[in-house]
């Protein structure tokens, strides 16, 4: 039979099944036939902070979100275009997202009496379809039962019935794949990989993913393949990595630029913890992991080991910081490099363990006693975590600091395809120890001060153990100027506290210029961020420009020390919008520091901030700032703007 | 000077292997107490114990043979903690309970290093008890000296949590309520395959056990009893008094009869009863107990069970009778070593230099090039 084939620029996909359904697996798998493809995509996993919540429940729906394009995109997508809902409590948990004609694919065969109930539906709703008022006459629904025909697709293997029908995700993906065309062969490959020492489970999954192929290609109800063309991209190498594995290989890459063992010392947390584990597979990279008794023995060992001339890391999300921060004040004081990496989640307490939000911000600036200033860094999206992570390393073991690294859940967990970066072009870090000096016969050498500070950026030595002639001892106590001895002296005090705000500020004067993005040069109104939500801001700038707008866009890399020309960058601009995922923490400071009247635009639902929303603030913003009335259709009519 | 044998009446010998990958002094260089005393004013209360034990030290450590450069002592919060300042060693005097996490990234970071921590009873036991116990049962290779004088001095005399019950201090007026921890229990039920106490006042002793703390390969802790003249005198008057002290000190020496009391005149069996040991009256008489039945110590003895029970003769309220020495010394691999071991072994595994692994690592996966 042949089907219709219909061009799409872009479309948005959500897998949503219960957490036990594979759907982590089956997105990153179309995630991954994509990025082969060459489609431009972001991606947005979302799952319950609980390891099996009570199967078939709405709290037990786990989801993937996979947004492809044959353009540059930058967010997951405000809405999915297709949902794929493997049972009742799916389909319940993520109607809502959807716009009025999605497509919607059901997998019937779980919609029994008892899931129904589960998911609290009081009918089936599938039922009532092609009814005047079901609540799903908006959609295009595809009730198919996945899971049936999985099981008697795979009947030849001999598994129980249980074990076949697990293999539903794959045809499910099978089905997909056929309907946006996405190549096979990676995943068939990674299956035989995967399940290679259980012939049955492999040969199952293999036949379940064909067989959803098949279905599509043969099945009357899927009338048309969709065709979204590879997209333009930079030349160059390409692979989809996800933040935390970008960030962990970031700090490979650190060690091996500084030519310094990194030594990690963690305590699992969630959404942090993948580093640890991938960290720990590296160790022919000369890293050293230590899983410790909790968070602070965690950074205190990492201290330990940077006292010891190692690069030392810690990594953990805001509850952990919390327990750190008394050893952060101590690396503040002994001046040693160090590397506090956190993966920020909802908060405050416990939280939203497995949700995203940009809320540790002031806690990584200010959350220490006393004046305890700390560099802190921030990558925009999952691939430049690696970027940010060398970045990173690079301020602590010039400036022998702490530094702060601050990601988020979303950008842990999504992905996007990453153009693999030259070895040889990433900067090169000098840690630089401290040598003993050259003492002629006869004469004694004077005396090591480890508080003497280099001209440019007033780092003091690394002096490490072992190092004949420097011994010193370094403490929590306040440090006389030079020498490094305890000192109670309250000018000496004073000039401390002020030279070690003064190194932090000197990091400035190292960053490059900030990139303004303001294409008309017109702009009266500046969108400024940090972090992952770049994506969504530089999407919702995009749809303002489309309509005819000029609106200028700023991401910091850096909030502490902010680059030296952000003040004259914001005076330039009428307005300024700050939008974050807490309820103005960027905006407070730009306020302190520079008296503009920054405006916030503060969501904290543990999910990315959504382009279109964006967009509406940029446009009303835009709006008062030029007068004249905004209206976001774009100017160019039938283009879709992501 | 050259390494010297300190293996008195302990029983122990002198192995090395603690600090066997620490570079040694070279032939003809010499080291004395003064190379290990830096230059900063010694500031603790007069009497305090702490001098004894730092005078100790610095007479000691140039008896390690050891490059000085290649010993770092780690403190945390409390009077005794200010030990490095005064020690010519490297040195990090950190925060409070946290020198047992720091000490065990450095320890694992360099096995060139000879890796110290000096402690209290609050710092150890009380805000860092979880560090303490982790890295005696991890067996990271380092020595822990817990000063243990049983108050709180840099606040002022607070009740610790080794101080008795019902102490009146300035935060139990009506006397504390607190039980406390007996901290060689304490390290024995967290896995430790060193432990040792010691009392300030016996320079010979002290020096002896530090000696097998040092040689020991994993975690040591040497208990010292520390006399706090200011905030909990006499604490420990008993085993110094010299009418007291025979009776209160049991002595502990490997392969040793544990005797003790005016001529011997008391000493441990086994007591069936109750599983512990018990003190006996030693002797040929009515209801003694001749010599040959007396508990013979074996700190090598892989099951803690009674070092355990001879631990636990230690008075926990005011101290009239503990037992000194080396409770426990078995050999386990340590965390450190093996942790670098694996290290060792996947860098073996690879070959090319570390800019190429790293261009085949990040570009691995499945990957696609655009023109
Ligand atoms: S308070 Fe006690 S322990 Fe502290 S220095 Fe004075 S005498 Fe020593």
């Amino acid at each position: 039979m042949s089907k219709q084939v219909k061009q799409l620029d872009r479309v948005i996909i959500r897998f949503a099944g219960d957490s036990g359904d594979g759907m982590q697996l089956t997105g990153d798998r179309f995630t991954q036939e994509s990025a082969v493809f060459g489609n431009d995509l972001v991606t947005l996993p979302n799952f319950p902070a609980e390891i099996r919540a009570p199967q078939g429940t709405i709290p037990g729906v786990s989801s993937f979100q996979v947004h492809f394009a044959d353009h540059d995109i930058l967010t997951a997508g405000d809405a999915p275009d297709v949902l794929v809902a493997m049972n009742p409590a799916a389909l319940k948990a993520n109607l809502g997202d959807l716009p009025k004609g999605a497509t919607i694919i059901v997998d019937t065969h779980d919609f029994t009496a008892r899931n129904l109930q589960k998911a609290g539906y009081d009918a089936n709703p599938l039922d009532a379809l092609g009814d005047a008022g079901s609540q799903l006459g908006e959609f295009a629904v595809q009730p198919v039962d996945l899971t049936g025909m999985t099981i008697e697709a795979v009947k030849e293997f001999g598994l129980s019935r249980k074990d076949a029908a697990r293999a539903k995700n794959m045809f499910a993906l099978g089905l997909l794949s056929w309907m946006y065309g996405r190549p096979t062969e990676p995943t068939e490959a990674f299956l035989a990989k995967r399940f290679a020492k259980v012939p049955a489970i492999r040969d199952a999954n293999i036949t379940a993913f064909k067989s959803g192929w098949n279905f599509g290609e043969t099945t009357e109800t899927f009338a048309v393949q969709y065709e979204i063309k590879p997209a333009p991209m930079a030349p160059g190498t390409y692979r989809n990595i996800t933040g935390n594995l970008a960030l962990s290989y970031g700090l490979v890459a650190a060690g091996v630029r500084s030519g310094l063992p990194v030594f990690l010392g963690s305590y699992p947390i969630t959404p942090a913890s993948d580093i640890l584990h991938e960290l720990s597979k590296h160790k022919a990279f000369g890293v050293t992991t230590f899983q410790a008794e909790d968070e602070i023995a965690g950074i205190g060992s990492a201290l330990g080991a940077s006292f010891a001339g190692q690069l030392g890391v810690t990594t953990t999300s805001g509850p952990g910081v919390a327990l750190k921060t008394e050893t952060i004040g101590l690396a503040v004081m002994t001046e040693l490099p160090l590397l506090i990496v956190n993966v920020q989640r909802g908060g405050p307490s416990t939280g939203l363990p497995t949700k995203t939000e940009q809320a540790d911000l002031l806690q990584a600036v200010f959350g220490r006693n006393g004046e305890a200033p700390v560099p802190v860094v921030a990558p925009q999206s999952p691939g430049d975590c690696f970027d940010a992570a060398v970045e990173a390393a690079r301020i602590a073991i010039t400036y022998r600091t702490p530094v702060f690294l601050l990601s988020d859940g979303y950008l842990a967990n999504g992905s996007e395809p990453w153009r693999i970066p030259d070895v040889d072009d990433l900067p090169t870090i000098e840690p630089g120890f401290a040598e003993a000096p050259a003492v002629a016969e006869g004469e004694t050498a004077p005396a090591f001060r480890p508080y003497e500070r280099d001209e440019a950026t007033l780092a003091r030595p690394w002096a490490i153990p072992g190092t004949a002639g420097l011994e010193h001892r370094i403490g929590g106590l306040e440090k006389g100027d030079g020498h490094g001895n305890i000192s109670y002296d309250p000018a000496n005090h004073d000039h401390m506290v002020r030279t070690r705000q003064a190194k932090i500020d000197r990091i400035a004067d190292s960053l490059p210029p900030l990139v303004v993005d303001d294409p008309s040069g017109e702009a009266k109104v500046l969108v400024l961020g940090w972090g992952s939500t770049y994506g969504p801001i530089g999407a919702g700038v995009r749809r303002v420009r489309k309509a005819g707008f000029n609106v200028a866009q700023v991401h910091l890399r850096h909030l502490n020390p902010f680059p030296n020309d952000l003040g004259e960058i914001l005076r330039r601009y009428d307005k300024v919008l700050v939008p974050e995922m807490n309820l103005g923490q960027l905006s407070l400071l730009l306020r302190a520091k520079y008296l503009v009247d920054a405006q916030g635009y503060n969501q904290v639902r543990g999910l990315p901030l959504k382009a279109a929303d964006l967009a509406q603030a940029i446009g009303e913003l835009v709006a008062q700032a030029e007068g004249v009335a905004v209206d976001l259709t774009p100017t160019s009519s039938k283009e879709t703007v992501q | 000077m050259t390494a010297t044998d300190h293996s008195v009446g302990l029983g122990i010998p002198g192995l090395r292997t603690g600090t066997e990958l620490v570079p040694a002094l070279g032939e003809g260089e010499t080291q004395s107490a003064k190379d290990f005393s830096s230059d900063q004013e010694v500031r603790w209360c007069p009497g305090c114990g702490d001098y004894a034990v730092l005078k100790a030290v610095q007479s000691f450590l140039p008896d390690l043979g050891l490059r000085r450069e290649n010993i770092v002592f780690i403190s945390g919060i409390g009077c005794s903690s200010r030990f490095p300042y005064y020690l010519d060693t490297y040195g990090m005097h950190s925060i409070h309970g946290r020198a047992t996490a720091i000490a065990s990234g450095l320890a694992i970071a360099r096995e060139d290093l000879s890796t110290w921590v000096v402690t209290g009873d609050g710092d150890a036991l009380s805000i860092g008890g979880n560090h303490l116990i982790h890295a005696l049962r991890r067996n990271v290779n380092m020595t822990i000296l817990l000063f243990n004088n049983r108050i709180y001095g840099l606040t002022k005399g607070q009740y610790s949590p080794t101080s008795e019950a019902g102490k009146i201090t300035k935060s139990t007026p009506m006397g504390s309520v607190d039980h406390p921890f007996n901290p060689v229990s304490l390290a024995l039920g967290a896995e430790a395959t060193f432990v040792a106490r010691t009392v300030d006042s016996d320079r010979k002793h002290l020096t002896a056990v530090l000696a097998a703390a040092a040689a020991h390969r994993g975690t040591s802790l040497v208990e010292i009893y520390q006399n706090c003249p200011i905030f909990n005198d006499g604490a420990f008057d008993d085993l110094k008094g010299a009418d007291t002290k025979a009776d209160a000190i049991i002595p502990l020496e490997h392969g040793q009869p544990i005797r003790f009391g005016v001529e011997g005149s008391k000493g441990l069996v086994r007591d069936t009863a109750t599983g512990g040991v018990k003190v006996v009256e030693v002797g040929d008489g009515a209801g003694q107990t001749p010599v040959g039945e007396l508990l013979v110590h074996d700190a090598h003895a892989d099951d803690p069970t009674t070092a355990f029970a001879i631990s636990r003769l230690t008075d926990a309220g005011v101290l009239h009778q503990s037992p000194i020495g080396i409770f426990r010394q078995v050999s386990r691999p340590t965390y450190d070593d093996q942790a670098r071991a694996q290290v060792v072994t996947a860098s073996e595994a690879v070959t090319g230099d570390a800019s190429d692994r790293l261009a085949s690592l990040i570009g691995g996966g499945d990957t696609w090039t655009v023109v």
